[in-house]
């Protein structure tokens, strides 16, 4: 259920991004169907969590920062954000918004990019989702259910 | 969930417009925000709740599995039959601009159309397929 | 300002971390996927706040002359979605998979069944 709020908290940041159609989609998958499928999930398994003796939370939190601090390190050298002269903004976009209304005849730049000039991607990244569905079928698509080897411990 | 009146009757009430609401995010995708994939899951996510309310028999006999099965690799296929239709006009592949030869804007405009029906047709598809997966599991 | 106009990014690290630390941490594997999806927003935010022009529109073109953001970013997070909840998914079958075969979702008890299954 948390999980749902934080995809619909980030969906709002996409919408203030300038970014309404990820925002959407976030909003459509993170909220709605990404929370049904982890519920499921929680039922079909168990909702009960062993307490965690096995690892001490030290050695972890001590890879994490030391990641993290390596990250920061990282981004002095990158350009501030949304800077208008950021190099990002200059490589082949300003072609794609001033030329796709007249070579494609749609407004929306995001639409006209991802089917058109990049349909090679979308079309790599439908097989994805097919392939992800046919995964899904074999794993857990019969009906049946097996009783585990062993006897769920107590 | 036979027992609970109101979750019954806001899915009927809501289930339209979910669907509707689908429908005019595919197709309206070129000029405001939206597109094959954000309706897939919209149109999905429809469904759903309709399992999630009456049950997964009532969604069965409103949408059979075959016809998931079969909406899965029409989706694909439809985008790459588009693709190969501008092969065969004398284009490159997925170059939609040969779809019309009077006029390529036009073309492309057509294309994109097909390809997100493509796109939306395969992950709606998938969506329920997932969740009559998990769903069909637990029984 | 020069310091604060990194902020964006601070911000995408500490969520990364987050979710690194519950990937690394815990042994339980749906909570494993979990903090996988908090990663994966994180380098969604990276993307589209790289995307951000100040004082920008959405990118939806009209007959203004307007700054438009950058849409080559969104259209790459786009997809990533829906393929990341395809993939999550796939995950999610698979530890359902495992609890039917080992009636447990706990990673160490999942190899110390191993190890007495190789004795």
């Amino acid at each position: 259920m948390l999980f749902g709020i934080y995809s619909l908290v980030s969906a709002s940041l996409f919408v203030i991004l300038d970014a309404v159609d990820v925002a959407f989609t976030e909003a459509s998958v993170g909220a709605g169907v990404s929370t049904v499928f982890m519920l499921g999930t929680l039922a079909l398994t168990t909702s009960r969590e062993k307490t965690p003796a096995a690892h001490k939370p030290l050695l972890p939190l001590l890879v994490v920062t030391i990641t993290g601090l390596a990250l920061v390190y990282g981004t002095w050298d990158i350009p501030p954000y949304g800077d208008p002269a950021n190099p990002i903004h200059h490589h082949l976009v300003q072609r794609f918004i001033e030329d796709s209304p007249q070579e494609i005849g749609i407004p929306n730049v995001v639409t006209s990019v991802l089917a058109s000039y990049r349909g090679y991607d979308t079309l790599g990244e439908t097989t994805v989702v097919f392939t992800a569905a046919i995964g899904v079928l074999v794993l857990v698509g019969g009906a049946r259910r097996r009783r585990s080897r062993k006897d769920e411990p107590k | 969930m036979k027992r609970y009146t109101i979750p019954r009757l806001g899915t009927k009430l809501l289930l339209p417009l979910i669907l509707l609401f689908a429908l005019y995010v595919q197709f309206h995708g070129d000029y405001g925000p939206g597109g094959g994939f954000q309706a897939g899951v919209i149109f999905g996510a429809g469904f759903i709740l309709y399992a999630l309310i009456y049950g997964l028999d009532h969604a069965h006999r409103l949408m059979p599995l075959w016809l998931l099965r079969i909406g899965i690799s029409l989706g694909v296929l439809i985008y790459a039959s588009v693709g190969l239709v501008g092969l065969l006009l004398g284009g490159n592949y997925l170059d939609y601009g040969v779809l019309d030869h009077h006029d390529p804007a036009h073309g492309q405009h057509l294309g994109i159309l097909l390809v997100e029906l493509g796109v939306g047709i395969t992950v709606s598809a998938v969506m329920v397929t997932i969740f009559y997966a998990f769903a069909g599991r637990g029984r | 300002m020069q310091i604060l106009g990194h902020y964006n990014y601070w911000i995408f690290i500490i969520l990364m971390m987050c979710g690194f630390y519950v990937v690394i941490s815990s042994g339980n594997l749906v909570k494993k996927l979990v903090g996988l999806n908090i990663f994966q927003t994180s380098v969604f935010i990276l993307y589209i706040s790289m995307g951000k022009i100040i004082g920008g529109t959405a990118p939806i073109v009209i007959n203004q002359p307007v700054v438009y953001s950058n849409p080559m970013p969104h259209v790459l997070i786009l997809t990533a979605i829906v393929v990341g909840i395809a993939t999550t998914s796939l995950g999610l079958a698979l530890v359902v998979r495992i609890h039917e075969a080992y009636g447990t979702i706990e990673e160490d008890e999942i190899h110390a069944q191993n190890e007495e299954e190789a004795l």
